[in-house]
């Protein structure tokens, strides 16, 4: 487990595959999930992977990337250079493009939801359900680190909610938001909201395939936040402001937290809004009534461009013969 | 912060190659993180023996190229040095610079045998 942040691997579980919260869960190179029990916390364990053996290491004789040229040159071993150049994260941005195309060809808009814990982002979507249930199809993805709760919370207002729980994992990744796909099946044309983990620096390098990161800055937090964290407000399209209805009970500056989200992403929209009192909601509804247009505009251009290619393909023997 | 799944993808990345190249051990991994790209190396450093343990790369040197970030300054009309997110223009102050270099980070060589 990683002592800085407590993330690591092992423990996920997601509602209705079965299955334990200690059994060990990676996606192999060839795209398939593999799944162990483990007694040990690492991953590895594919079917053709070397266990357990033990190496001398002559860190000396290692010691060869110090140079000015901060290059390698094999010696006289047996060893040799491999380039790799791969993205680290190139697995994920697969799995999310993999999600994204899913979601493009069925007008589907999902919303990535990231904060710090306690900015409200259940509370919000609870209330943003409510004004939206009955005139668009919904769906949610709920992501912490144990329990349902908040899912359960999504369920009692009707609509359909799959919880992953990511144990000691500090954020949501692109594969696991397909699977919980396979749960949930949305309808097409619905609106997906992935409420990721509490946390305002892990979710941010993740990709999970989302039309938009929103990211939700409550006024009882500091307005130097997006300075702070700018990770996350750099990759957000959207900032909500919420618990404004508590603005006259703290110090919080509202016009500097807007200077530092456009500081650190100048393209940023900002929405200020009160999840409990409801202020403000008429702009966010727009926004995203506005982003489920743009998403649908584009399935039919998909739409459109392949049936226009079909057509174009079926008049070529015609105007042969 | 994500290291410990970022030590995962680079061994998934390890175990692929192995698998294509057909080697039975890795005694160096050279990865490349920007300076602007979401991850600390010394953060990495701690996971990355742990993640390694019974995999082919167990005990492996790793090697961490720092690529230095760089932003582009409308102002200024010219690329500058960029040492994090919020950091302003060198040559004339201004905010905010978009980043253009330093935010990738790779699995760049592997040293096998």
């Amino acid at each position: 487990m990683c002592t800085t942040c407590g993330c690591g691997t092992g423990e996920i579980h997601i509602e209705g595959e079965g299955g334990t919260p200690h059994e060990h869960e990676h996606v192999g190179s060839d795209g398939r999930i593999y799944r162990h029990v483990h007694d040990h916390s690492h991953a590895n364990g594919h079917d053709d992977h070397a266990h357990g053996h033990t190496h001398d290491h002559d860190h000396g004789l290692l010691n060869f990337g110090s140079g000015p040229a901060r290059s390698h040159v094999p010696g006289m071993t047996q060893s040799r250079m491999l380039r790799i150049e791969r993205d680290i994260l190139a697995k994920n941005d697969d799995f999310a493009a993999a999600n994204r195309q899913r979601f493009r060809a069925r007008g589907l808009l999902a919303l990535n939801l990231v904060s710090s814990p306690g900015s409200g982002k259940t509370s919000l979507l609870v209330r943003t359900i409510e004004a939206l249930r009955g005139k668009t199809p919904l769906a949610v993805v709920e992501g912490d680190q144990q329990t349902s709760v908040d899912a359960d919370r999504i369920r009692a207002t009707g609509t359909a909610a799959v919880q992953i729980n990511t144990g000691k994992g500090c954020h949501l990744d692109a594969s696991m938001v397909g699977r919980a796909l396979e749960q949930l099946e949305p309808e097409e044309s619905s609106l997906l909201f992935i409420e990721n983990v509490g946390n305002l620096v892990c979710p941010a390098a993740f990709d999970l395939g989302e039309a938009a990161k929103v990211a939700i800055l409550s006024v009882t937090e500091g307005e130097d936040k997006p300075l702070k964290y700018p990770d996350m407000f750099q990759a957000a399209r959207l900032m909500l402001l919420n618990k404004c209805d508590l603005l006259p009970h703290v110090d919080f500056d509202v016009e500097r937290a807007i200077a530092n989200a456009r500081r650190v992403n100048p393209a940023i929209e900002i929405i200020s809004l009160s999840a409990r009192t409801g202020e403000g909601f008429d702009a966010w509804l727009a926004w995203i009534a506005r982003e489920h247009v743009a998403i649908q505009a584009e399935q039919r251009e998909t739409i459109d461009g392949l049936k226009q290619r079909i057509t174009g393909l079926e008049a070529q023997p015609a105007a042969k013969a | 912060m994500h290291e410990m799944s970022l030590a995962e993808s680079v061994l998934q990345i390890i175990e692929e190659a192995a698998r294509k190249q057909q080697f039975g051990r890795v005694r160096t991994v050279v990865l490349e993180i920007g300076q602007l790209a979401a991850v600390e190396a010394e953060a990495m450093r701690f996971c990355f023996d742990a993640v390694m343990q019974g995999s082919v790369a167990e005990g492996a040197a790793l090697e961490i190229i720092e690529v230095a970030g760089a932003g582009w300054c409308s102002r200024c009309a010219t690329t500058v040095p960029m040492d994090d997110l919020v950091a302003a223009c060198p040559q004339c102050g201004g905010v905010p610079l978009q980043p253009t270099g330093g935010t990738k980070m790779q699995v760049k060589d592997l040293e096998v045998e």
